[in-house]
């Protein structure tokens, strides 16, 4: 219905307009093939046989569909050890960081506070000013937490950016609603979590989003602050495989297999670490599409 | 006079004791992780000895600044604040107009559907993590299995070792960059495009306008603004080249072109333990990028009224 329309509008258009048409057609075309067909490529080669990756066959689609490389990348345990750390920094992590969040933005967000002006500024500064990373690292593992998980949460537990989009969400809820709640004898606590919060769920839905793929992506914190490989997440995983050797995997697949092992190449088993890595990211596009814009424009706003 | 007002911060405080306690973890999370580090940013004008721990930070000897005028007597100063300019001069002048083209074609698509599929694609590059798009970029252009060099090849050319030369460097940051971000820069364009009247395009039509002429002179002038106070705000950031991802792909064959001042903060620091030096590096990095917010800020006041702060 909604296409044939789009087309009897498109017949009755003036040629320059045609012409401007397919121009565009071709451009969004163009942008959605260059941005998806590198994992397109990633996919097809991760599924397919070694020696057709060899050979270098495969260009779009999967040749000789096998999925053993999976197999034998799945049966690395320190795979699973990563994803499980990730796993947990990640919910652990966005969970602290909305709980923050809001701690932070509430008070800002009422006038009457009388340290409001003070702490506001005290949270921008770190915007645009920070010690820099060798003071930041002299403090955290001065702290004790190198090595440790809570080296992955507590040192990014509030950004002030997200506070400044969640406190000017709180600042748009009508200040009546409060006032009757205090009248009724609420104090702050009770507002917060059965008034303020139910009613920016929008906004924290965004900032869930925006803390968790920053927390599921964390490769600096590790870097800087884990050691230990039985605590690492994910992102150092993967920059082992990926960039450095990823014949571990094959060592580690033992002599029964050596022979298939051989088989695959270097590059089969990075892409299938690739695929394995972004499939949470991809679970997230429904909601990506649902709560993206709405959220962008939040800190358009703040800006 | 004095104990009126130590008694009104009393009543505040019974006022607003809900709120303060609140706010308490958050303020001492600030202290701790914000503040304390910029305390120790007089690192950089002392000798700390590795292993000092935090004491350490305030305890080492004063020498003043010594750590910058090495700095700057070394050979690597001009290079790496050359290196850092560029690539985020260069990120900018490429990756700026492309999501304003992409939000200009999007919004002109008729079919919903379409425009929601072609929009969810292009955001999703932007929630990869950069370990994976540098696994990406290095394996595609790999000169012995990455199907860039086997298309290279299959055309009649020889193989180029991409990640092995310093020249490719810049342009392969920067084409990679847009391609991580143009979707999702796009939105706050798309978004200001929708904000624009229904009846204004009807005008248009009315008075026969083309397509071209109705972008030409509605669209565009429309997020005009838009345009100029992101393009502000992007040149705010022009000292500020992520670390990741020089740091993932680059190598030592590649300084040249690739090395920033964080990476070499990182290298200076963490890997050299040389801390005094390294913070006196970082910190004139953060000055001078402090500098440039705040022009940037003056100048987007005086061009589109917006200020940041």
């Amino acid at each position: 219905m909604e296409q044939k329309s789009a087309w009897v509008e498109f017949k009755n258009e003036c040629l320059a307009d045609k012409l401007f048409d397919v121009l565009v057609f071709l451009l969004i075309v163009l942008a959605v093939g260059v941005t998806f067909y590198p994992f397109m490529y990633v996919v097809s080669i991760s599924l397919s046989s070694g020696a057709a990756v060899n050979k270098g066959l495969v260009m779009l689609f999967p040749v000789d569909f096998n999925l053993s490389t999976y197999k034998m990348v799945m049966n690395y345990k320190d795979l699973w050890v990563s994803y499980g750390n990730t796993f947990y920094y990640t919910f652990v992590g966005t969970f602290l960081n909305i709980v923050f969040t809001c701690l932070a933005a509430y008070p800002l967000s009422r006038k009457r506070f009388f340290l409001r002006k003070k702490m506001n500024f005290l949270l921008a500064f770190t915007m645009y000013f920070s010690g820099g990373l060798i003071p930041t690292y002299v403090v955290v593992t001065g702290l004790g937490l190198y090595n440790s998980r809570l080296a992955m949460i507590l040192p990014v537990l509030v950004s002030a950016y997200n506070v400044m989009i969640c406190r000017s969400a709180f600042e748009s809820i009508s200040e009546e609603l409060f006032e009757s709640a205090y009248l009724e004898g609420a104090n702050d606590l009770h507002v917060l979590y059965k008034i303020a919060i139910p009613l920016i769920k929008p906004t924290l839905a965004v900032l869930t989003l925006y803390y968790a793929v920053a927390r599921y992506n964390d490769f600096f914190s590790a870097l800087l602050y884990i050691g230990k490989q039985n605590l690492q997440p994910l992102q150092l995983f993967l920059r082992r495989i990926l960039l450095m050797a990823s014949s571990e995997i094959m060592q580690s697949s033992g002599s029964a297999t050596a022979a298939s092992a051989a088989a695959q190449s270097t590059i089969q088993i990075r892409y299938v670490c690739i695929v394995l890595s972004m499939v949470p990211i991809l679970c997230l596009t429904p909601f990506i599409q649902k709560y993206l814009v709405k959220g962008t424009m939040l800190g358009a706003v703040k800006g | 006079m004095n104990t009126k007002k130590s008694k009104s911060l009393v009543s505040y405080i019974k006022r607003d004791k809900y709120l303060l306690l609140m706010f308490a973890p958050v303020l001492i999370y600030f202290l701790v992780f914000s503040y304390l580090p910029m305390t120790g940013l007089v690192m950089a004008f002392k000798q700390y000895k590795p292993g000092g721990g935090m004491a350490g930070i305030f305890s080492g000897e004063f020498v003043g600044l010594k750590w910058f005028i090495q700095f700057f007597n070394s050979p690597y100063a001009f290079r790496l604040v050359r290196n850092t300019f560029l690539l985020s001069f260069y990120s900018l002048i490429f990756g700026f107009p492309i999501p304003i083209l992409f939000a200009v074609c999007i919004t002109q698509i008729r079919s919903k559907t379409l425009q929601r599929g072609a929009q969810v694609i292009t955001y999703l590059p932007y929630f990869i993590s950069t370990v994976v798009v540098c696994g990406m970029i290095t394996n595609f252009l790999s000169p012995s299995s990455g199907i860039v060099n086997q298309l290279i090849v299959k055309a009649g050319g020889s193989a180029i070792n991409f990640m092995g030369e310093a020249r490719w460097f810049r342009g392969i940051y920067v084409i990679s960059g847009s391609w991580q971000t143009f979707g999702f820069n796009s939105i706050i364009f798309v978004a200001a495009i929708m904000g624009i009247g229904p009846e204004l395009y009807e005008a248009m039509k009315v008075d026969g306008a083309t397509k071209v002429q109705t972008i030409r002179y509605l669209v565009l002038p429309s997020i005009k603004p838009t345009i100029v106070l992101l393009l502000i705000m992007s040149l705010g950031n022009l000292l500020n080249v992520g670390f990741e991802k020089v740091y993932l792909l680059y190598n030592s064959g590649l300084y040249e072109t690739a090395d920033v001042i964080s990476t070499y903060v990182y290298r200076q620091g963490i890997d050299n333990q040389n801390y005094s030096y390294a913070t006196a590096v970082g910190l004139f990095n953060s000055l001078i990028g402090f500098a440039i917010v705040f022009l940037a800020n003056r100048l987007s006041k005086k061009m589109t009224d917006t200020s940041i702060w």
